[in-house]
């Protein structure tokens, strides 16, 4: 009744391309802007932001760079965590040593990110498949050597720890909760848009016909080498734009061991739960993965009163693995998949025709 | 030249002790196409289950049977409950799940067991070869039993394969699932099978690897070990698994004696994953991996 095409007329190309066609689309959007960028900063407590939102925010930006690779070029990754470093540690090193605008650090580590992230994509013209995840596994493990042997790279740290130095934008220093939420959001919410333009044009349809059928796509003249590369680079700019925000606005001190290849299986997990080849997927895998272990503590908490945290650990892990197998079983082409279930069934409700 | 043999042997051994776990690797891909994340934590899960039960004083052919039997029912019920309402999803998903499983089963044993730091002792020292040490070169005896052991696995899982019925079966599900079950061949029941013998090389595994390290956490992560192995060796090959395990466990032990000085150590994590890369850009599949061939 409310959420259709019907009635919706196209008489432009601009209309007719825009991301949100429907009016319905657009309001809910509109909305989720305000409540976003009014509501929370607002109401919202310290715990809220800090614990949950800034780090669903750079989760859902690095899962969106993964989804670039994984989700819409079809070349497996599990050494994203390490260009999260890399664009962390870089970002680092702009700002205390050059002492530049803190969005340039940002745009240097995303940059940074991606040239390293590029050069270890070059064997995935080679190499396909599973086997691609040497080559992934490769650059998680030399970064994560360089930043633990270079002392240069984290500044002379013993444990290679770096204390990010305060930020400033325009001579206003941005240290509060409500600013570095802001300061993300924005981020997140230029990348978010030029990612969605990118994968709905050219590019985008190269990368899937990679995807889709590598074959057939290199004989209608799409350049393996070119798209690859490209969907690696791309993708390690977003890791590293998320690894540097991580480090700023999220931890304020990081450790080489936050971006362990653990986080590589959190970031996946994220975009296979969120749904692959997709950007709203990219945010629901973010904000499922992100609440998941808050909510599982809360539970258990609350059904077993004080628990050992030995156990609590345990238990965690426990039912961490169940509820991905059992989310796989159920949906295993994740939550934008429901998402997009639940829209064409709202386009016959209450009346099918 | 008798140190360089000492480290080249060592670094064998080493590798031998890699190819245990990519074996396991190697079965469940070749019988259901599944990358199967969760051997490390079937190995972890498989030691601290056999260790615990020595501690209570059963002896050691009955804990191992006792595991074994373990295994196995954890072999059924993955089959029922993870791989059957799975069949026929895109490899990565399935590869999603067994990292699911992986967590589920890192947590169920510590859980079960405790998460405390067991020792293992089977009766093997690990002092150096006495005939060998005379001639100059210190190779730990351990290192040759676990190579001994190896190679009985190994062989018995070759003459499993080629000479058995069970075996032919699962070459023949590996070869192409569809065919397979078009002659009647159950595939339900020959992953049931796979998953118990990887169940058996994880438990064989996690005896050597436990007496090595002691049964803890960290033996789940040697997977990471066994992942270049098992990729420079190719996905189907048990035979590559081997050959590959010797070749990074011996270069591994190189580069770290005679580079790792040099740039402050720490090679051994990344400089397999190095060599299988550089190695993977000349042979896509591996050592023996089965090209794939593609079709428009």
């Amino acid at each position: 009744m409310l959420y259709r095409e019907c009635g919706v007329f196209k008489s432009t190309y601009a209309e007719d391309m825009a991301i949100f066609p429907l009016p319905l689309d657009k309001w809910g959007m509109g909305i989720l802007l305000i409540v976003a960028f009014l509501v929370i900063p607002m109401t919202a407590d310290r715990y809220l932001l800090t614990s949950i939102m800034i780090p669903f925010l750079i989760y859902s930006l690095s899962t969106l760079g993964l989804n670039i690779l994984t989700g819409y070029s079809g070349q497996l990754s599990l050494g994203h965590a390490a260009f999260m470093a890399v664009g962390a540690y870089t970002a680092f090193n702009l700002s205390a040593r050059l002492d530049l605008p803190i969005l340039l650090c940002f745009l240097g580590g995303g940059l940074m990110s991606a040239a390293i992230g590029s050069l270890f994509g070059i064997p995935s013209v080679r190499i396909k498949g599973f086997y691609l995840i040497v080559a992934t596994l490769a650059a998680q493990f030399t970064i994560e050597w360089v930043i633990t042997h270079w002392a240069w790279v984290s500044g002379e740290n013993v444990l290679g720890a770096i204390d990010t130095p305060p930020m400033e934008i325009l001579g206003r220093s941005i240290d509060t909760p409500v600013e570095k939420y802001l300061l993300t959001l924005v981020v997140v919410i230029v990348l978010t848009i030029f990612a969605k333009n990118l994968v709905r044009g050219k590019i985008g349809r190269a990368w899937m016909s990679i995807r889709d059928k590598a074959v057939a796509s290199e004989i209608i003249g799409v350049s393996q080498f070119r798209y690859k590369l490209l969907a690696f680079s791309v993708s390690s700019f977003y890791a590293g734009v998320a690894g540097a925000l991580i480090a700023f606005c999220h931890l304020g001190c990081v450790q080489v061991t936050e971006f362990e290849l653990l986080l590589s299986f959190w970031i996946l997990g994220m975009v296979i739960i969120g749904g692959m080849g997709s950007i709203l997927g990219s945010f629901l895998g973010a904000g499922f993965m992100v609440l998941l272990p808050i909510y599982i503590n809360r539970v258990v908490r609350m059904m077993a009163g004080v628990v050992p945290s030995d156990i609590l650990t345990n238990l965690e892990l426990m039912i961490f693995g169940g509820l991905i197998i059992f989310f796989l079983i159920v949906e295993p082409y994740g939550l934008a998949r429901l998402w997009l279930i639940i829209k064409g069934k709202l386009r016959l409700w209450p009346i099918p025709y | 030249m008798l140190f360089f043999l000492e480290v080249i042997l060592s670094g064998l051994l080493a590798g031998v002790m890699y190819s245990l776990v990519a074996i396991g690797f190697v079965l469940i891909l070749k019988a259901s196409g599944v990358f199967n994340f969760a051997q490390g934590a079937m190995v972890l899960f498989a030691a601290l289950t056999f260790v615990c039960l020595l501690e209570k004083a059963i002896p050691f052919w009955a804990a191992f049977f006792i595991t074994l039997a373990v295994m196995i029912v954890l072999a059924v019920a993955i089959e029922r409950i993870v791989l059957r309402p799975l069949v026929a999803k895109p490899p990565i998903i399935l590869f999603m799940a067994t990292i699911g499983l992986a967590f589920f089963l890192e947590g169920l044993g510590q859980g079960i067991w405790g998460a405390d730091v067991h020792g293992l002792n089977i009766g093997i020292p690990d002092d150096p070869f006495e005939w060998l040490m005379n001639k100059g070169i210190l190779i730990s005896q351990f290192d040759l039993v676990a190579a001994f052991i190896a190679a009985i696995l190994v062989t018995v899982l070759v003459l499993f394969f080629h000479k058995t019925a069970t075996g032919t079966a699962l070459m023949a599900v590996s070869d192409d699932p569809e065919a397979a079950q078009s002659v009647g061949i159950s595939l339900r029941w020959i992953w049931v099978i796979t998953w118990s013998i990887s169940g058996f090389v994880a438990l064989v595994a996690g005896i050597m690897w436990g007496t090595r390290l002691g049964v803890q956490y960290s033996l789940s992560l040697i997977v990471l070990k066994a992942l270049p192995v098992l990729i420079l060796g190719g996905f189907e090959s048990i035979a590559g698994a081997i050959i590959a395990g010797l070749i990074i466990g011996a270069s591994e032990k190189l580069a770290d004696v005679y580079i790792g000085p040099y740039v402050g150590g720490g090679l051994e994590n990344f400089f397999p994953y190095f060599l299988a890369m550089v190695f993977l850009c000349f042979r896509p599949y591996g050592l023996f991996g089965r090209e794939a061939i593609e079709r428009v």
